[in-house]
């Protein structure tokens, strides 16, 4: 399953590869269904189960039309709140011209067919519009084509729309064609790859208003989460974490005061052969308030690993020593000379951004249910994000092989990258197989924020030169972290520019912006006493999001020296020119999209108008996750200092957006405003910090995330575009901090330099 | 044994008295929609009604139930709570979901007591409970559309 990273600017390149070989694998089925003919492979077995061989149509794995015509979509990304599967449900049915109300939607547990399973960088939109549409498309092709065999008519002269092929005023339904047309047909990958796809103009669906398909049960109290299965014969597993991620070791386990719980069974001392659980006990029980008891009575006694004693000033610190070394890093921007730059500068300014520690803290708890099957298959029952990453991980770690092992998805209770690792799985699975029955395993909380895979403790230095006029000569810019991709998906990590060393991509992205500067170098830097310390994970905006921060505030200082307005210095540098240009059918335009939404923005809050004493705008611009995939968003923040200057209060955000079409408009503004609300979270409310070795925050008395007393007013507007769509989950939140921090300069002549925010 | 009513029916507990009531109602009870978030009774998730009054199930011992009536979003009937449900659809709330059940039971708990509640009213009322997709714009107009509802 591992796949090699070529090139530099290869993250997405390599997710549009892993589609294309699920394309691919639909291909591969599409071939097998020549032998029956219409149907997926699956398909196909189950109808020959049921003696029926032409009860339903499945040109592709994506979808399914049966005899009723109703229209199954599989759903093959994880549901966490972004209402994914009635996005990509909308891309199928606006193209195979299905009635919405007849579309229900699938989500599908782990199989290879479904190719590579990822669902995170905001990307599912972006990566599945085409292999979607495709599908769509090729299925209306069939139905067109034998509708019209059916009505007597020239397939040309046919469309399909609410269920049925029409021809002038005829017409014949979905479910008659599949009951009684010829529908036995298959398609290349090339074949698929030629697809006619509706003009925007011939939409339906996509861009329409709708209400999301899992909204109504989680009205009710009844979707499933992972945390809500159970198997007969389970018992419940509580993790007994150890001082340190990695190295520390059990001496001795006395669990004599536990014998007095009800329900207490035993302890068991994990031994992971993968490496990856070091030093951990589970404590299990009959019911899980029994685990958490019986936890509280067992003594572990542990060899602590290295790392025992650093503090998040360490982190930091190590952090910015590692950017002020100009020798240090990988090169992933290297435009011009920008070292020549500096040694001719006249001048040059500095800045350092720290971000400090943050945590997912995803309000459904990390948990797992496992059961072995009688084959000795391992069933796994939880939320997840990244099959296609833990799976080789839990064969490792239980010495099968990969196709022994199922994950059976489930509602995600949060997700914002946490769930794109599973490593609680781990341990559940070691300890049903030890104890030969299922094992449902959950963490309390203060044990999910101690392992998190935390958001990394950062440091960004910028040094810009300017030349005896006082342009602006060049920009340096270096960034230090713990590195989640080297951790934990290492054939992801990129090649330096220059052919030196490697990067991860998901900690420098954001650094490669839409401004064009005369001379630039970015230096990606892996932070390793943060890498040795605790596990880095990919949080909600990822790299961009704490990015973002150091490069948005220094471009403020920067205009600033030069005496320019924040909005017109950056205007300036978004000239489209050479590289900003922008490529088809991703980035059309470039750069100049940055300029269109900053100019919104611009005129609709208002900017350069008077304020209160204490109040001022500050405005940030984003382009998401991925210059191959950018989501353009120009942000201005209201904000007030109060006269202490102590407290920052965020009134308003306005925020325009570009992510070029828009396939579900609420969804995508509930993630505007989920991840606007997140940034200001990130920017004001959220801090966490190391202290011996573990998280010290770890719960919501001393982690305390934004709540509705907080949430400013927000003035958000998409433009209407028919681009390729981009990403919508996580971009918005990128823009806010720096835009929060910009104001306070100007509200009060102090810059701010650390996340979160903390003012005298 | 510990006997109460849950969502009007008689039920009974085998579990020991300091068991959380939230654990009762999930596992041996088997109504899943209330959820474990913290533990500390600080993110709401767990939020029930306990004789008609918002609690924290988390960390609410099922002795204290005893005799009692306890109502879980699965047996939310009241016309308050059946307007809250859908002004839940129709403001299109819910992200991944999961805190859900807790914002819904505590805001039909303000409105029982409080039937047209002001916008910092339902602040003070729902701060207590964390959204962390943050979806709290939502959280508050489906409150106002379902106060002029009822």
């Amino acid at each position: 399953m591992a796949i090699k990273l070529a090139g530099r600017s290869a993250p997405l390149a390599l997710d549009r590869r892993a589609f294309l070989v699920g394309t691919a694998k639909a291909g591969l089925v599409m071939s097998l269904g020549a032998v029956l003919p219409g149907c997926s492979r699956e398909q196909a077995a189950e109808d020959m189960a049921a003696g029926d061989m032409s009860r339903s149509f499945s040109p592709t794995v994506w979808f399914v039309v049966d005899a009723e015509g109703g229209v199954l979509v599989n759903i093959a990304k994880a549901e966490m709140g972004q209402h994914v599967g009635t996005a990509l449900a909308r891309v199928v049915a606006d193209e195979l011209g299905a009635d919405w109300n007849r579309v229900s939607i699938k989500y599908v547990d782990s199989d290879p067919k479904w190719g590579y399973m990822v669902t995170g960088g905001s990307w599912s939109v972006h990566t599945t519009w085409t292999m979607l549409s495709q599908a769509g498309a090729a299925g209306r092709t069939v139905l067109c084509d034998a509708g019209a065999k059916m009505l007597g008519v020239d397939p040309a002269d046919c469309i399909a729309a609410d269920n049925e092929v029409r021809a002038g005023d005829r017409a014949v339904s979905f479910a008659e064609i599949v009951q009684k047309g010829d529908i036995g047909r298959t398609f290349t990958e090339e074949e698929l790859a030629a697809m006619p796809i509706k003009d925007a103009s011939e939409r339906r669906l996509i861009g329409k208003p709708t209400t999301a398909r899992d909204i109504p049960p989680k009205s009710r109290g009844e979707a499933v989460y992972g945390l809500d299965t159970e198997l007969p014969g389970m018992v419940y597993a509580h993790p007994m974490l150890p001082p340190t991620r990695y190295g520390s070791t059990i001496r001795s386990i006395d669990d004599s005061a536990a014998k007095d719980v009800p329900g207490y069974r035993q302890t068991l001392e994990i031994d992971d052969p993968s490496g990856k659980i070091q030093g951990w006990a589970v404590v299990v029980a009959d019911t899980f308030p029994a685990a958490m008891k019986a936890a509280k009575a067992v003594a572990i006694d542990w060899e602590p690993g290295p790392t025992a004693e650093v503090a998040e000033a360490d982190l930091l610190a190590e952090g910015e020593k590692l950017c002020a070394d100009y020798s240090k890093g990988t090169l992933f921007v290297d435009d011009g000379d920008a070292p020549a730059a500096r040694a001719a500068a006249a001048e040059t300014l500095s800045g350092t951004y720290r971000t400090s520690t943050a945590l997912h803290f995803t309000l459904e708890p990390q948990n797992a249910l496992i059961e072995f099957d009688d084959e000795g298959v391992c069933h796994v029952h939880a939320g997840n994000q990244w099959q296609s990453l833990i799976i080789p991980d839990l064969a490792k770690a239980l010495e099968i092989g990969e196709d022994r092992i199922v994950l059976h998805q489930y509602y995600l209770g949060g997700g914002f990258g946490r769930r794109l690792y599973g490593d609680q799985m781990i341990p559940a699975a070691l300890a049903a197989r030890a104890l030969g029955r299922p094992v449902k395993l959950v963490f309390q909380r203060p044990e999910d924020s101690r392992f998190d895979c935390v958001r990394s403790a950062s440091v960004q230095r910028f040094d810009a030169s300017f030349d005896a006029d006082g342009a602006l000569t060049g920009i340096e810019h270096a960034a230090a972290a713990g590195w989640p991709t080297l951790a934990m998906a290492p054939g992801f990590l990129g090649d330096g520019v220059d052919g030196n060393g490697k990067f991860d991509p998901f900690s420098i992205n954001g650094a490669d912006h839409w401004y064009t500067l005369p001379n630039h170098r970015v230096r990606a830097i892996n932070n390793e006493l943060a890498q040795q310390t605790f596990l880095p994970g990919w949080l909600r905006a990822v790299g961009p999001g704490w990015i973002g921060w150091g490069v948005e505030s220094f471009m403020d200082e920067v205009a600033q020296k030069l005496g320019q307005d924040p909005v017109e210095f950056r205007l300036a540098l978004l000239d489209a020119a050479g590289k900003n240009a922008g490529t088809a059918p991703q980035s059309v335009g470039g750069a100049a999209r940055l300029a269109a939404v900053l100019r919104d923005v611009r005129e609709r809050s208002g900017w350069g108008r008077e304020l209160p004493d204490g109040e001022a705008l500050g405005v940030a611009t984003s382009f998401g996750q991925e210059r191959n995939m950018p989501t353009w968003i120009a942000c201005v923040a209201h904000v007030a200092v109060d006269p202490g200057r102590k407290a920052v209060t965020v009134k308003k955000l306005w925020q325009t957006i570009d992510c070029g079409t828009v396939v579900h408009p609420d969804g995508a503004m509930a993630q505007a405003e989920g991840a606007a609300l997140w940034g200001v979270s990130l920017a004001l409310h959220e801090g966490a910090q190391f202290e011996n070795g573990q998280v010290k925050q770890a719960n919501l008395d001393a982690y305390t995330p934004l709540r509705m007393a907080d949430v400013p007013e927000l003035d958000i507007r998409f433009i209407d575009s028919t681009e390729m769509p981009s990403g919508m989950g996580e971009p918005p939140l990128i823009p806010v901090a720096p835009a929060i921090g910009n104001a306070v300069f100007a509200a009060t002549g102090v810059r701010v330099r650390d996340l979160p925010i903390r003012l005298g | 044994m510990i006997e109460f009513q849950l969502n009007g029916k008689t039920v009974s507990s085998e579990s020991p008295d300091d068991t959380p009531l939230l654990w009762v109602v999930r596992d041996e009870l088997k109504l899943k929609g209330t959820k474990f978030g913290c533990g500390i009774a600080q993110c709401g998730a767990c939020t029930v009604h306990l004789d008609g009054t918002a609690i924290r199930s988390c960390v609410t011992p099922v002795s204290a139930a005893a005799g009692k009536s306890v109502t879980t979003i699965e047996g939310l009937d009241s016309a308050a709570g059946r307007a809250l449900q859908a002004a839940w659809v129709d403001e299109q709330v819910p992200q991944c979901g999961y805190c859900q059940s807790g914002q819904i039971m505590q805001a039909a708990s303000l409105l029982a007591r409080n039937p047209e509640p002001s916008d910092e009213e339902i602040t003070t009322a729902m701060n207590g409970n964390l959204c962390r997709c943050m979806a709290y714009t939502r959280i508050r107009r489906a409150i106002r559309a379902a106060a002029k509802e009822a």
